[in-house]
C-alpha cells in the first residue's frame, strides 16, 4: 500500500527546482540550439586565409544569423583553407554568393559573410561557392600602408 | 638500515592496499549496479535518500553558489571595465559557472555535506553489525542500504549543479546590474550569445554527473569498507572527503581537456 508523504513532496519539490535551473540555464543563460535542429545542407568555400576563423563561428548575411562553420580543413594541394558551412536549408543562396570573413567590431570574433549574387541556380549540399574573399589581416594592411607611405617620398618636412 | 627497510616496506604495504582497494572499489560498483534494480523497483527507498542528499543540501548550495555568483561579478567588473568591456561581465560569470565552478564547486560541497554523511550511516551500520543482521534475515545489504544511497546522490548531484550554476548567475546579475549598473540588456544578450547550450550548459551537465557517480561511489564504499571501530568510522568519513575532493578536481582536468580543447 503505498500512499503520500510528505517526504515525496519535498523530493517533488528538490527535482522541480533543479529542472527548473537546467531550464533557466538553457533558455536564460544558454541559447539553446539543442532543439534548434533545422535542417541544414553544407557548403564549401576556399579561402586564401581564413585569419582567426573558429569551428562554430556563426555564418551571418546582412547580419542575420543563417547558418554556422562546421568544419575547417587545409587543402595541401592549393595550399588553401577549405570552410566547411553549414547553412540552414530554408535560407537558400544562388550560385554567385560572395563568402567573406569579416569581423566583429574592432576585436570582436570573426565570422563569414554572405552576399548574395545574381544566379538564377541555388547551392545545393555539397556546392562549393566560387567567389571569396580573405580576412584582412591586421599586420599586412598596416605594411601595405608603410609602403604606400614610403612609395610617396618623403614626407614634406613640417616647419 | 633497518629504519630504511621499514619505510621501504611501509610504502610497499600502501600501495599493494591502495590497489587492493581499488580493485574491491570496482568490483563493489558492479555489485552496486547489479542489485540497482531491485532497490530501484522500491523506489522510495531512494526517494528517501535523495531527501537526504539532496533536499537538505539545497540551502548550503542555494547560497553558496549565491555568493559564489556575487563575487565573480565584484571581480569581474573590476578585470573588465579596465579594457571597457563590462558588458561582457554576463558572459564571465556565465560561462565560468556552467562550465567549471558549477559543476566542481557544488560537487566539492556535495561531497563534504551528503558524501560525509552517507559513510557516516552506513559505516556506522557496519560498526553496529545491522548490515550483519541484515544477511542474516536474507535482505541483501548492498540492495536495501547501499544502492539507494548511492542512486540518489547519483540523481542529486546534477541538480544541485544546475541549481548552484543558476544561483551563481543570479548573483552576477544582482551585482553586475542592480548594484554596479552595468545595463541589463547587454548583460543578458552578450551572455545568450557566447553561451551555446549543447557545448557549454550540456558539458558542464555530463561533468555533474560524472562527479556524482564519483562521490557517490566513494560514499558508499568508504563506510561500507571501513573498521567496525569508532576511530574506523571516523577515518572513513575523512577518507570519503578528501578522496572525492581529489577525484572531483582530477576528473574535472580530465574531462575539461576532453571537452572544451580551445580549438
Amino acid at each position: 500500500m503505498m500512499s503520500r508523504t510528505t517526504l515525496d513532496l519535498w523530493v517533488g519539490f528538490f527535482v522541480a527546482l533543479g529542472l527548473a535551473a537546467l531550464v533557466f540555464l538553457a533558455m536564460k543563460v544558454g541559447n539553446f540550439s539543442g532543439l534548434n535542429n533545422a535542417p541544414t545542407y553544407v557548403v564549401e568555400a576556399p579561402f586564401d586565409n581564413i585569419g582567426g576563423l573558429k569551428v562554430r563561428a556563426p555564418v551571418k548575411s546582412a547580419g542575420v544569423v543563417v547558418g554556422r562553420v562546421a568544419g575547417i580543413r587545409f587543402d595541401a594541394e592549393r595550399y588553401r583553407a577549405v570552410v566547411r558551412l553549414e547553412l540552414e536549408r530554408q535560407y537558400p543562396f544562388p550560385r554567385e554568393t560572395i563568402a567573406t570573413i569579416l569581423t566583429s567590431g574592432l576585436l570582436g570574433e570573426q565570422y563569414v559573410g554572405l552576399e548574395a549574387g545574381g544566379d538564377v541556380e541555388m547551392l545545393a549540399n555539397g556546392d562549393a561557392v566560387a567567389i571569396t574573399q580573405s580576412a584582412v589581416v591586421l599586420e599586412k594592411l598596416i605594411s601595405q600602408f608603410l609602403f604606400d607611405r614610403a612609395a610617396e617620398g618623403p614626407a614634406p618636412a613640417s616647419k | 638500515m633497518s629504519g630504511l627497510l621499514a619505510a621501504l616496506r611501509r610504502i610497499g604495504a600502501m600501495t599493494v592496499d591502495g590497489v587492493w582497494r581499488l580493485g574491491f572499489a570496482m568490483r563493489f560498483l558492479v555489485a552496486v549496479l547489479m542489485y540497482s534494480g531491485q532497490s530501484l523497483r522500491r523506489i522510495h527507498l531512494t526517494l528517501r535518500e535523495i531527501y537526504f542528499s539532496g533536499v537538505l543540501s539545497l540551502l548550503i548550495i542555494v547560497v553558496s553558489g549565491l555568493f559564489v555568483g556575487l563575487v565573480l561579478g565584484l571581480q569581474g567588473y573590476e578585470t573588465l571595465q579596465r579594457y571597457g568591456s563590462s558588458e561582457a561581465l554576463g558572459v564571465l560569470v556565465a560561462l565560468s559557472l556552467t562550465r567549471e565552478l558549477g559543476p566542481v564547486v557544488a560537487g566539492l560541497l556535495f561531497a563534504s555535506r551528503a558524501g560525509s554523511a552517507v559513510t557516516a550511516e552506513i559505516g556506522l551500520m557496519k560498526a553496529t553489525e545491522q548490515l550483519k543482521a541484515m544477511d542474516m534475515m536474507a535482505v541483501n545489504p548492498i540492495a536495501r542500504v547501499v544502492a539507494p544511497r548511492f542512486w540518489g546522490g547519483v540523481i542529486s548531484m546534477p541538480l544541485l549543479a544546475a541549481m548552484f550554476s543558476a544561483m551563481g548567475v543570479f548573483g552576477g546579475w544582482l551585482i553586475g546590474v542592480v548594484v554596479i549598473g552595468v545595463d541589463d540588456g547587454a548583460f543578458w544578450s552578450q551572455m545568450q550569445a557566447a553561451v551555446d547550450f549543447r557545448y557549454d550548459v550540456m558539458n558542464g551537465v555530463i561533468k555533474s554527473v560524472v562527479f556524482g557517480i564519483a562521490v557517490s561511489l566513494i560514499a558508499v564504499f568508504e563506510g561500507y569498507d571501513c573498521n567496525p571501530t569508532a576511530e574506523g568510522v571516523s577515518r572513513a568519513i575523512t577518507r570519503t572527503v578528501v578522496t572525492s575532493a581529489l577525484a572531483i578536481l582530477a576528473l574535472d582536468f580530465v574531462l575539461t581537456s576532453f571537452m572544451f580543447r580551445g580549438q
